[in-house]
């Protein structure tokens, strides 16, 4: 066998790589959350001194790419896992997590403003956006108010690939949801106008930025990032008739963590005031509770859909993969 | 003496056989068709060639299962004797001791056959910047510090000029004089043969014949050396 | 026949390597199908991946080496000032991250790209770069500089005599290209063509970004989405089989020709005076053309990032600081895989093959098989960086070993004889025989090993953790904050240190003028 000899090796390599862990009088709380929550702008440095300031424990951030990819670590690591928390799961991959009994009930009782009625007892949100195409206002004088609209414009658009990122399997279930048996023959509709398809919502972003494209999809809350951080307000979402779907970001306890209380006392902290004041300028999303000084004006100003869509967990598990086959076959023609 | 016993090399589907002995001081010219077996025979004695039966043996012991560095003899090829990378001084130094670390005196022995084979002043060249001629003359430095009884040339000189190639059978016959080593020397020229070597082995036909004076071999030649030599 | 035992340690090193890769690559999609429950088998879906990921990377392979032999002529029989400069800077696309290229090559192709604004300024229509071309252009961006490396080694491997020869004939283009540079191509080509074959065959942001939807959906695309998305890890497994069945299969019909090597900047022996005339013109174009394509992108990538990374945030120089470290220990790994497997390869050919084999695993099967083989002993996390660089040593393995094996035979099969005659033991003829010889193939090869670890961001991702970032994932990072000025600075920052490594490696490592 190989497996214990190549791990020795690595043990060896990674002893003199890494740092010993810290004391062990402290009981350490371990968050696993995806990329840019943990970086130096994003909400995690806040969040993590404002909750060891109270909890006198030690919180360690681990990030693991995207949210998907969270997931799979989390379903990899398994039962040797040392993670507490899962933070940053969108509703469009709850499901799996919770088919895979990875999540304990966190029970707590949030007081949220949502725009849907919210009473997981796994999972607690943290922030939310609704998805949009995002333009150019000096580019696009009449942005499209409904897929039917867009369909009809000569606007070029990127979206990101469902089976590679969340933004992507968003705009998937927000067709499918609006559309249902329709969905189909919006994709085939839509193709004309989609210009590319990238891997994750960087590189389309990047695209947009660059001018390759009319439109990108993105949140309803990306312009606020324009406005408050560069004072460009020329960045906005078009608003659709039709509603638009909304991103749900959830933290959850893991089943087998050793500090139910502390990783509860997590989940609470995050819908508390200190931590949901942090998010809309850090993570440029909805807080999840309205914070008590209200949101910055940039955030504030921001348009609002009048109709919002949330698939169920388990309905958007469900209808992934039909919906993913109508959407290759409209696109691959 | 260097002696053949019934020794037999199978490479594929060649075969060669060789029964003979040299004696001591002896120079001894090979010679045949290409392809006989000649730079095989050589190989053999030098220990690249392994034997699939017999033995050899000098002054009576075997040294057929030594490695090659451990046999009583220098070699040259037709190429590549010197390393392109090194020095002349260093190439030869090499004969001395192959990590290059030499004691003064060592140092200057290897001046010395440097001196000897008329290369003083040419010790920090690179053999790119030597003349053909200059090449062999390293070479032959290195057998001259080596000194073992025996001198194994797989024809080092065949690409030089007549009058340069005299010149280098003469420092041989120099270099073994001094040494008092046999020599063993793979030629296609008779009148190299005639120079340098009494006596001539003929390797023909899957076979290695003893050694028999040059003069009268190559007056009265057998068949297959005579359609050799045309 | 040999003349000198190989000495025990030396077996016992190259084994070991042997077993550290044997595990990297089989032990990992080993270690993916263990965990995987139940049986998968292949869609419909994953039918045209397939098709579609063989055709991109036969027609990229194809365009590439045909475009890179008028190049590599050019470069071969011309001199000018500047040319070996030019020539170092040309293999940049290589190894520059997928990322930054694709920024570059859109400024110069995308729709508001200089292209297209003088398309519109002379009233000709918009060029799309969006669709199977767009894959197949990002691809020969990528790949003309390798192609032209490999083949200018064909160039330089004719004798001289032949050139000489061709002169004292009279040779026309015509006659020359029959008799001389076309049976040296017809050697070299098919080796070229199946190392781009398989460099393409694991394409995936870039074919998926450029290819304009799912119909330019690549195997590797499956992989991902079969890994995160559906965590099937028997799908998984599979897929990534079939696509090491695909490079095995290239690698096998290729084993009937000879591989060109991949080394130096090569030729600088007198040859006869090149033909003038037309001839003079065309190279001169075909250098021009070459130069402005692959260039020009490099060149507006630092035009858009440079004002950007004065002011790059600390985090970013962290980043940078330990990409340099992993590179670092990358280069070691690879030195020490490369020295055993180049000395175990002299007399056989099965390391030599199994050196190659991380050319046709998948980056992303690798990755999560070692998180699954670690996982058990230690928490992967912690591992990220000593991860990372062996990984990245493992996919540069390939090109050092196609580098170095060659020269090391040659090397031994002009001097062993020589060596073993004067009793040269085996440490004396690595440091007096063999390493004057491998010198510059080594520098060349642990530049490359240095500049492709630094602009990977293959397996960190997902062993990654707060203060294991290195500087592309930092440079990804910044880009998903909306912060595409700052990541148009790390990008700069990222070309900058690739291709400095590349230079100081090969200077340090080969020498200015190693060789006689």
């Amino acid at each position: 066998m190989t497996h214990p000899t190549f791990a020795t090796g690595l043990l060896a390599a990674c002893a003199l790589a890494v740092p010993l862990m810290a004391n062990a009088q402290t009981p350490q709380l371990r968050v696993l959350t995806y990329d840019s929550f943990i970086a130096e702008w994003g909400p995690g440095p806040q969040i993590e001194s404002a909750f060891e300031a109270t909890c006198g424990c030690d919180l360690v951030f681990e990030a693991a790419g995207d949210a998907a990819a969270m997931l799979a670590r989390l379903m990899l690591e398994g039962a040797r896992s040392d993670t507490d928390v899962v933070l940053g799961l969108d509703t469009n991959l709850t499901a799996a997590a919770t088919e895979a009994g990875l999540i304990a009930p966190h029970g707590l009782t949030p007081q949220l403003d949502l725009p849907v009625a919210w009473d997981d007892p796994l999972f607690v949100p943290f922030d939310w956006s609704w998805f949009a195409f995002v333009y150019d206002t000096t580019r696009v004088a009449t942005p499209p108010r409904s897929f039917a609209d867009l369909i009809d414009s000569d606007l070029s658009v990127v979206i990101q690939d469902p089976r590679s990122s969340t933004p992507g399997l968003g705009l998937l279930m927000w067709v499918k949801a609006v559309y249902g048996d329709q969905a189909g023959a919006i994709w085939q509709g839509l193709a004309p106008r989609i210009l590319t398809v990238t891997p994750g919502w960087s590189e389309a972003y990047g695209l947009f930025l660059e001018g390759e494209a009319d439109m990108v999809l993105s949140y309803t809350t990306s312009p606020a990032y324009h406005i408050i951080a560069e004072g460009d307000e020329t960045k906005a979402a078009a608003l659709f008739d039709e509603g638009h779907y909304m991103q749900v970001e959830v933290g959850g306890i893991v089943a087998g963590t050793d500090q139910p209380e502390l990783a509860a006392q997590f989940l609470a902290f995050m819908t508390s005031d200190a931590a949901q004041a942090l998010i809309p300028e850090t993570n440029w999303m909805y807080p999840a509770v309205t914070p008590e000084g209200g949101l910055a004006e940039g955030f504030a100003a921001l348009p609002r859909p009048e109709v919002s869509i949330l698939l169920p967990a388990d309905e958007a598990q469900a209808l992934r993969d039909p919906a993913l086959a109508e959407w290759r076959d409209a696109l691959a023609q | 003496m260097l002696t053949l016993d019934g020794v037999e090399i199978t490479l594929g589907s060649f075969r060669l056989a060789a029964a003979l002995s040299v004696p001591q001081g002896a120079r001894v010219a090979v010679m045949g068709p290409s392809g006989a077996g000649k730079s095989t025979l050589i190989g053999a004695v030098a220990g690249f060639v392994p034997l699939s039966a017999g033995a050899i043996r000098w002054q009576g012991a075997r040294i057929d299962a030594l490695a090659p560095a451990l046999r009583p003899l220098s070699i040259l090829f037709q190429d590549n004797n010197l390393l392109p990378h090194l020095s002349v001084f260093d190439n030869v130094a090499l004969g001395v001791d192959p990590n290059l670390r030499l004691s003064a005196a060592q140092k200057a022995a290897v001046g010395q056959a440097l001196e000897e084979t008329g290369l003083s002043g040419l010790e920090a060249r690179k053999p790119a910047q030597l003349s053909g001629g200059q090449v062999s003359r390293a070479g032959l430095a290195r057998v001259l510090l080596r000194a073992r009884p025996m001198i194994l040339l797989d024809e080092p000189f065949s690409a030089l000029g007549p009058a340069l190639k005299r010149q280098m059978l003469d420092l041989v016959a120099r270099i073994a004089d001094e040494t008092g080593a046999t020599v063993l020397m793979i030629t296609h020229d008779p009148e190299d043969a005639l120079r340098l070597c009494d006596q001539t082995i003929v390797v023909a036909d899957g076979q290695a014949s003893p050694p028999a004076p040059t003069g009268a071999l190559l007056a009265d030649p057998p068949p297959a050396l005579k359609a050799y030599l045309g | 026949m040999r003349w000198r035992s190989e000495p025990l340690w030396l077996i016992g090193a190259a084994a070991l390597v042997a077993a550290v890769l044997v595990v990297l690559n089989l032990g990992a999609l080993g270690a993916v199908v263990w965990r995987a429950e139940g049986s998968a088998s292949l869609s419909s879906a994953d039918w045209s991946a397939l098709r579609f990921t063989m055709v991109q990377a036969a027609v990229s392979a194809l365009v590439s080496v045909a475009l890179a032999i008028p190049v590599a002529r050019a470069l071969a029989r011309r001199r000018f000032a500047g040319r070996g400069a030019l020539v170092v800077l040309m293999g940049a696309p290589f190894i520059l991250p997928v990322l930054v290229a694709v920024i570059g090559l859109l400024a110069v192709l995308g729709r508001n790209g200089i292209v297209n604004e003088a398309l519109v300024w002379l009233g000709l229509p918009r060029f799309s770069i969006y669709g199977f071309h767009g894959v197949i252009l990002a691809h020969v961006f990528f790949n003309l500089p390798l192609s032209v490396r490999l083949l200018l080694q064909g160039w330089a491997r004719i004798p001289g005599e032949h050139l000489r020869l061709s002169s004292a004939l009279g040779f026309g283009a015509v006659a020359r290209w029959r008799h001389i540079e076309g049976p040296m191509l017809a050697r070299v080509v098919p080796g070229a063509l199946t190392v781009v074959f398989l460099i393409c065959l694991t394409s995936f942001a870039v074919a998926l970004t450029l290819g304009g939807g799912p119909r330019a959906t690549t195997l590797e695309l499956a992989i991902y989405q079969a890994f995160r998305f559906d965590f099937d890890l028997g799908r998984a497994a599979l897929l990534a089989a079939v696509q090491a069945g695909v490079g095995l299969a290239a690698l096998l019909a290729l084993a009937r020709f000879t591989l060109p090597e991949g080394a130096s900047t090569g030729m600088d022996r007198v040859a006869p005076a090149p033909p003038g005339g037309l001839a003079k013109g065309l190279d001169a174009l075909a250098i021009a053309l070459a130069a402005a394509f692959l260039l020009a992108p490099l060149a507006m990538v630092v035009i858009k990032g440079l004002p950007a990374v004065v002011g790059l945030p600390a985090v970013v120089w962290w980043a940078t600081l330990r990409s340099l470290v992993v590179a670092g220990l990358s280069v070691v790994l690879l030195a020490v895989f490369a020295a055993a497997l180049t000395a175990a390869s002299l007399t056989r050919k099965a390391p030599e093959a199994l050196g190659m084999a991380a050319l046709i695993s998948s980056p992303l099967v690798i990755g999560t098989g070692l998180f699954v083989l670690a996982n058990p002993w230690i928490d992967p996390a912690r591992l990220a960086l000593p991860v990372t660089a062996l990984v990245n040593a493992a996919m540069a393995l390939p090109f050092a070993l196609r580098a170095l094996v060659p020269a090391a035979r040659r090397a031994e099969a002009d001097f062993a004889r020589l060596s073993a005659a004067l009793g040269l033991s085996t440490a004396a003829h690595w440091r007096l025989v063999l390493w004057p010889r491998l010198r510059r193939p080594a520098g060349f090869a642990l530049g490359l090993g240095a500049a492709l670890s630094l602009g990977d961001l293959g397996v960190i991702v997902l062993f990654a953790q707060t203060g294991s970032e290195t500087l592309p994932m930092q440079m990804h990072r910044l880009m998903g904050a909306y912060r595409s000025g700052d990541s148009a600075g790390a990008a700069v920052l990222l070309l900058a240190l690739s291709l400095g490594a590349f230079v100081a490696v090969e200077r340090l490592v080969g020498g200015r003028d190693a060789d006689a």
